[in-house]
């Protein structure tokens, strides 16, 4: 905006133009401040609900906050670099199963089933990021999601060591962490929701620095225009390969850390509908925003929750689930909200929301 | 049995594949083709072909082929008003926007899916073959429904084929994707041609399940595999491109019948799966495809 007023008014404002310029600077100075302030805001309010929730409510918040890791993982991709993956589930299966599996046959403690978890993530997200990203479009998106079915198909054909469909039940005994001379159980509720919010504000962290980063106004850039981007000079494969790994690094660990917070690995993590979901949060939630991600799983979650109750209540005879659910929330969201939550807000309200 | 006959009989049971799949892909196809959109929900209007046809072959009483030549000529038609309202209430209004689009056909997928599972239940039914003439092979005896379907699969590919390259309709349909702003400028109801090659495509699933479901029943998840298969056909023959999409429809379902007769089927579904995603990543094409306008 400011850029269109000095090239229109080049001669004139010459003399204005340095006062204008340092109150850019101050507001720009402001809106990080407010955004930091925001941030910081929303991971106390995390911290100080967990004292005042029921216990149900409470294990569920725990829950959601790891799958809003994963969907802010979603949203580096999807809603910054414009990369619609249809095949995310296999990320989160790879730190899901990364972590589940070294613990439960190796024997290896926490921290390393986590490591483990997200190094498998990053090493695939590598991989198929390098072929993927050779195609774009709709290709891009067929791609992605035949990557992921073949990684379904591979934990049900290896049942012998991933349990298949049903899974295995990490024992209680192999999730306790011993760190800093005390020992952190996280099968108890609270330790549980405080290694959740740990992984959420880093996460989120993460994800803020990145997208005011360099990289991250790269990346909105190839979204907006990939030719004119590559023309500037930048090399956008490797931009979007950074971003390909990023993404899949951090819905590894939402996976790694779902598996040892609540101790269960199964296939089902890997089908198409568990790369479904993340694409509706964000979208619910609105892509390309920060905290998008946290309101889109938290309400999308709640939705099917109260959705399955009250289906059950007034027609239990019927078999519709909450799948059908999320197929009406897809459709309405694409076509009367289809900038979400906080696209919404910012785009009325809030233009300063990251 | 010994190899031969046995290759013989996987050969024969994968062109019954290959014809169910190249009607159903053949639909994807057209409406990638013209519209440029990628219709997730085909699976779906295949699914709810069947589960229609069972429902009418269960009302007509009398000779099976009486209910199942009814359900031939309702199904389609009861899955094209479907198509066709889901178009005109939500596709068009995205402006068919490709990504937007996949999106809502992702929450079509679900709502009809579930829709299925309510009303019609989780079993799986059977539909009665309008006749049971056996042929006759000196190794084995093979059902000749199987045989008609694919003599079936190969008139209705034919009358498609000359819709398209032979008639006023088609020459619409053709100048639509080939060039949407020229064809609207030359006052070709653009629009309407939309409605009309998705409700089409539907409507190919549909009778692509008609013709199955005396084979295999209807079931409210039998979507997904033809969904995927069907997507691996398009690919393979390039997105848009009818004949590849013919050709690749016969390679696929042939391979796929011998490999399942010789190999554990998930192992099978992952090596093609890998196979043809690979071929995505580096012919993004697709084999007779040519580079997307």
């Amino acid at each position: 905006m400011t850029g269109n007023d000095a090239t229109g008014k080049a001669g004139a404002a010459g003399a204005a133009a340095k006062p204008r310029r340092r109150r850019a600077r101050a507001a720009g100075r402001a809106s990080a401040g407010r955004v930091v302030a925001l941030h910081a805001g929303v991971i106390a309010l995390l911290f100080a609900l967990q004292f005042v929730l029921p216990a149900y409510h409470h294990g569920v918040l725990a829950r959601i906050m790891v799958l809003a890791v994963f969907a802010m993982g979603y949203n580096l991709l999807f809603g910054y670099a414009g990369l619609l993956s249809l095949g995310h589930a296999m990320f989160f299966s790879a730190g899901l199963y990364g972590a589940g599996l070294s613990v439960y046959h190796l024997g290896w403690s926490v921290p390393a089933g986590f490591a483990a978890g997200v190094l498998a993530g990053l090493v695939l997200s590598a991989l198929i990021g390098v072929l993927a990203l050779r195609t774009t479009g709709v290709a891009f998106m067929i791609v992605t999601m035949m990557f992921a079915q073949v990684f379904y198909l591979t934990t049900l054909y290896f049942n012998v060591w991933t349990g298949g469909d049903q899974g295995i039940v990490l024992p209680q005994p192999s999730r306790v962490v011993t760190a800093f001379g005390s020992t952190f159980d996280l099968t108890d509720p609270t330790t549980r929701y405080l290694a959740a919010l740990a992984l959420f504000s880093l996460v989120l962290v993460a994800t803020l620095a990145l997208v005011r980063s360099p990289h991250g106004r790269v990346l909105v850039a190839i979204r907006e225009n990939e030719q004119r981007t590559t023309m500037l000079g930048y090399d956008t494969f490797a931009n979007k390969l950074a971003a390909v790994v990023a993404s899949g690094a951090a819905c590894a660990a939402a996976g790694a850390a779902y598996a040892l917070l609540f101790g269960y690995v199964g296939s089902t993590f890997a089908s198409v509908q568990y790369s479904i979901l993340p694409l509706l949060w964000v979208l619910l939630g609105g892509a390309a925003t920060t905290l998008g991600p946290l309101l889109g799983t938290l309400f999308m979650y709640y939705l099917i929750d109260i959705s399955n109750d009250l289906l059950s209540a007034w027609v239990p005879d019927w078999n519709f689930s909450s799948i059908g659910v999320v197929g009406v929330a897809l459709i309405l969201l694409i076509l009367f909200f289809p900038r979400g939550l906080l696209g919404t807000i910012r785009e009325r309200w809030l233009p300063w929301l990251p | 049995m010994a190899f031969g006959p046995h290759l013989l009989l996987a050969a024969l049971e994968g062109l019954v594949t290959s014809a169910v799949l190249a009607l159903m892909a053949l639909g994807l196809s057209l409406v990638f083709g013209v519209m440029r959109v990628v219709n997730v929900a085909h699976g779906e209007f295949y699914m709810l072909g069947a589960v229609v046809a069972w429902w009418v072959s269960s009302l007509v009483s009398g000779h099976p082929a009486l209910g199942f030549l009814a359900a031939l000529v309702i199904s389609p038609l009861v899955v094209g008003a479907v198509a066709l309202a889901a178009e005109r209430l939500v596709l068009r209004r995205l402006n068919y926007n490709p990504e937007a689009t996949i999106v809502a056909t992702i929450g079509l997928l679900y709502i009809l899916q579930q829709l299925a599972l309510t009303f019609y239940g989780p079993d799986a039914r059977p539909v009665a073959a309008p006749f049971s003439y056996r042929v006759v092979f000196p190794w084995f005896g093979y059902s000749g429904y199987k045989l008609a379907v694919i003599g079936a699969s190969v008139v209705l590919l034919l009358v498609t084929w000359f819709v398209l390259m032979r008639t006023r309709l088609g020459l619409v349909m053709r100048a639509t994707q080939y060039d949407r702003e020229t064809a609207q400028a030359f006052a070709i109801p653009v629009d309407r041609v939309y409605a009309g090659v998705f409700a089409l495509g539907a409507m190919l699933a549909a009778i692509a399940a008609v013709l199955i479901v005396p084979i295999s029943q209807a079931h409210y998840l039998m979507g997904l595999d033809p969904l995927l298969l069907s997507f691996i056909v398009v690919i393979i023959g390039g997105l848009g491109s009818l004949r590849g999409t013919l050709v690749a429809a016969v390679l696929i379902g042939l391979s796929d019948g011998i490999i399942s007769a010789f190999f554990q089927p998930t192992l099978a579904k992952m090596i093609a799966t890998l196979l043809v995603a690979l071929v995505l990543v580096f012919r993004p094409t697709g084999l007779f495809g040519t580079a997307a306008r």
